[in-house]
């Protein structure tokens, strides 16, 4: 999994059967230091309950579908985690 | 694998239920001789690692739920083992 920040939302007009009602929020990848690192992507939110501004840990694969239900969808990300708190220290 | 240092933890209270009671950690990535590459991962831990430790990282789906002993957890990246010493030959 990897951190990001949670900066849109997207609403589709039409999905693939079973992703129907399935928020999808636009994520921007955070890096070690929670510093923006690389191009926003779409991700389920497998939460239900992530919002804008929000830090979310999200998985990329076919992992991301099966934190989904049904999880035999077509997703690429999927956000897992609403991140509390994330404690560095550094080495 | 990955061989990385475990550089925190985090929290989260709403998570997939898979995720419910199970340590997370930070690891970031190092190359062959040890030098942190920049790129880090969050890893589910299943061999009670601590911050600073050098940590081997399972980075497979089906692997990670053989370890979790899970059949459809949303899981890829697990903490298989502590690392005492790489050498090079």
């Amino acid at each position: 999994m990897l951190l990001g920040r949670v900066v849109g939302a997207v609403v589709p007009a039409v999905v693939y059967d079973g992703l129907e009602g399935v928020p999808m929020l636009l994520v921007q990848p955070l890096d070690r230091s929670g510093q923006p690192d690389g191009r926003t992507l779409v991700a389920a939110d497998a939460t239900r309950m992530a919002g804008p501004g929000e830090l979310v840990c999200y998985e990329g694969g076919r992992e991301a579908a099966m934190a989904l239900d049904p999880s035999f969808v077509p997703v690429d990300h999927a956000i897992i985690g609403i991140v509390d708190d994330v404690v560095r220290e550094p080495r | 694998m990955i061989v990385g240092t475990v550089t925190g933890h985090l929290h989260s209270t709403i998570a997939h239920p898979f995720y419910r009671a199970k340590p997370l950690l930070l690891v970031e990535r190092e190359d062959a001789s040890g030098v942190p590459t920049g790129d880090y991962l969050i890893a589910v831990d299943t061999v009670g690692a601590g911050v600073g430790q050098r940590v081997l990282v399972l980075d497979e789906g089906n692997g990670a739920r053989q370890v979790m002993a899970s059949a459809d957890g949303p899981v890829r990246s697990v903490i298989v083992g502590i690392v005492d010493d790489v050498t090079h030959s």
